[in-house]
């Protein structure tokens, strides 16, 4: 059963992310809206966290602060031992460049360049060549196994294969963290939950974290861990979702 | 990340193409326009520019230009032959007449009247026929422009008799002139000769050319004339730009180039800065999410600064290509004959190209950098 009542999502031992204390107001006219309400949260190397709640729960707000996109209002956030809105902006930029992968729902791919070189673009942002980049962006298309589809446009694949095209540009840079915005909200099941196979395989490592924004119930079981956020709070802390979801 | 700045324009064939236009078109109405517009006031100094040798023209001190002048007495050419430092001095003799043909067309022309002896006031080159043809009599040579406005086109002018000014005048060469700024026919004769077709008045003598001696400068020889003679004298570049001046205060024409070339930079602005921005509003996820990956702003500013770069250089190379183009097209025209593109007028194109781009790319730009990162996720 889920908790009714707000709850502290910290863990015992090293976090993958520490966020103390979150709280994010929005201005909307002259109104202030306050949207997460001081949320204490640990996330483990390791594991696969779902972030789950309807609508303008705060999941979106919350996941945007704790992969350093988002500035808080209140609080702060540690990524892998790193206090990030502590940084400088530039430095915030190549933290998130060197430790951090996005998977957006949107997939964000870049349509006039080809799967693979969309795939390299966290590799060319850090200054790799461009060849050299491409062709490591290769090997992680073949992992995702769309290495034919290398050489083609975003427009000339399918919605599957654009997905895989924006996890291997997750991945490319072996980032220490993965953040999923609802990866599997344009697939069908079969394929989300290749997908959510996939993510699993190649993204977690003892010293790894994949972070997923979901309300996708027919991929709960695959979750290592599920909270809950309700009303810009943390309502639930598990292995499952509650009944009521 | 320029290589993907790259062909992500490249990439929306439709509004790179759009980008492309509307820098070259708006390069091509500048340059185009301020071609025509140098070459058009340049005219004012043909009179000086047809006539080679001459170090300093002298005039009465009312004249202003070739075709603006007041007769002097012909006394006044041996008052310059008497200043130290003059080589030669020779009359020259420019005067409106009217011209009709056997076909019995009307036709303004102006009469110049070349030194007898030595021809000097001729054009240097001879685009038909032998300058010597002068000691003919009832001979005047034609310019090339002047054929076009006589004689219909393949139509040799060689042998045709005009009636000018009630006199009968032989055509028996042609010369290669810049045309007057009105394109009006002349017709060069000997001074001598000149003198009988034009209307007698006491004094006729419009100029005198005059060459400086070796160790004085034209300009103190034009001073020391203006001193000794109390007539005014103007070195060839101080008259040819006396001619061009002339053209820029009493007509309307800069004001008229200037609006269009005005309106050019405003049709560039318009269509660059909308197309431009569509093309940034279109790819604001894109950017957003190279934002989020971690590509910092100076890079994301270096991507749209190349974008923009690289639309404006070609676009500026397309227009100037269409500007020379249509010069090199119209270069068998009467109305276009000589005209060139001075170095400053691509000059001014590129800033202008550069202050749209300057100024659209900073517009676009500016949504760019507002966009957060976070607003991929929404």
């Amino acid at each position: 059963m889920s908790e009714t009542r707000p709850i502290t999502a910290t863990r015992t031992g090293r976090a993958a992310i520490s966020a103390r204390n979150i709280s994010r107001d929005f201005e909307a006219g002259q109104e202030t809206i306050r949207v997460l309400h001081g949320i204490d949260l640990d996330v483990c190397p390791g594991e696969l966290t779902y972030l789950v709640g309807e609508s303008g729960s705060g999941k979106t707000t919350l996941i945007s602060i704790m992969c350093g996109i988002l500035w808080p209002t209140e609080g702060s956030v540690e990524v892998f031992g790193t206090d990030i809105y502590g940084l400088t902006d530039d430095d915030l930029v190549d933290f998130r460049l060197q430790n951090i992968g996005f998977i957006f729902q949107q997939y964000n791919l870049i349509p006039a360049i080809d799967a693979a070189s969309n795939a390299a673009v966290p590799l060319i942002a850090q200054g790799m060549d461009r060849r050299k980049a491409r062709a490591k962006a290769a090997e992680m298309l073949d992992a995702l196994n769309i290495a034919d589809q290398a050489d083609k446009l975003p427009n000339q694949l399918s919605g599957g294969q654009q997905q895989r095209v924006a996890i291997a540009r997750a991945l490319v840079h072996e980032p220490r963290l993965v953040v999923c915005d609802e990866p599997t909200a344009a697939l069908d099941a079969k394929s989300g939950r290749r997908v959510m196979d996939l993510l699993r395989d190649v993204a977690l490592a003892e010293d790894r974290s994949v972070i997923i924004v979901t309300h996708d119930n027919r991929i709960f079981d695959l979750a290592d861990r599920i909270l809950v956020l309700e009303d810009g709070r943390i309502t639930h802390d598990g292995t499952d979702v509650p009944d009521d979801h | 990340m320029n290589w993907i700045a790259i062909r992500m324009l490249t990439g929306d064939a439709q509004k790179f193409y759009g980008l492309l236009f509307g820098i070259a078109f708006s390069t091509l109405l500048i340059t185009q326009q301020l071609t025509v517009f140098v070459n058009l006031i340049e005219r004012g100094a043909s009179g000086v520019y047809n006539e080679p040798t001459a170090d300093v023209w002298v005039m009465d001190e009312v004249s202003r230009t070739t075709d603006v002048n007041f007769p002097m007495p012909s006394t006044a050419l041996d008052s310059v032959r008497g200043v130290e430092g003059v080589e030669w001095a020779v009359p020259h003799l420019r005067a409106n007449a009217s011209v009709r043909t056997r076909e019995g067309d009307l036709e303004g022309v102006t009469v110049i009247g070349v030194d007898d002896a030595t021809l000097i006031g001729l054009p240097a080159r001879m685009a038909e026929g032998s300058a010597d043809v002068l000691s003919q009599p009832d001979t005047v040579i034609i310019d090339d422009v002047g054929v076009g406005n006589l004689f219909e086109a393949g139509q040799s002018p060689i042998g045709v008799r005009l009636e000018l000014n009630d006199q009968r005048a032989v055509i028996r060469g042609v010369a290669d002139a810049i045309p007057s700024f009105t394109s009006q026919v002349s017709l060069y004769t000997k001074y001598s000769q000149a003198l009988q077709y034009v209307p007698g008045t006491r004094n006729r003598l419009s100029f005198i050319l005059v060459s400086a001696a070796d160790g004085i400068t034209p300009q103190q020889l034009a001073d020391r004339i203006q001193a000794d003679t109390g007539l005014r004298a103007r070195t060839r570049d101080q008259f040819a730009r006396d001619g061009v001046d002339f053209i820029i205060e009493n007509t309307g024409i800069p004001i008229n180039f200037g609006i269009t070339v005005v309106l050019g930079f405003i049709v560039g602005v318009a269509i660059v800065g909308l197309t431009f921005s569509l093309f940034i509003r279109d790819n604001i996820k894109q950017f957003g999410a190279l934002k989020a990956i971690g590509v910092r702003n100076g890079k994301i500013r270096g991507m749209v600064a190349t974008q923009a770069g690289m639309v404006g250089l070609i676009g500026y190379a397309l227009g100037l290509l269409g500007t020379v183009g249509f010069i090199w097209g119209n270069s068998g025209s009467a109305f276009f004959k000589g005209f060139y593109i001075p170095w400053e007028v691509p000059l001014i194109s590129l800033v202008a190209m550069i202050v749209i781009i300057t100024i659209t790319g900073w517009l676009a730009l500016r949504g760019v950098m507002k966009t957060e990162p976070a607003a991929v996720f929404r």
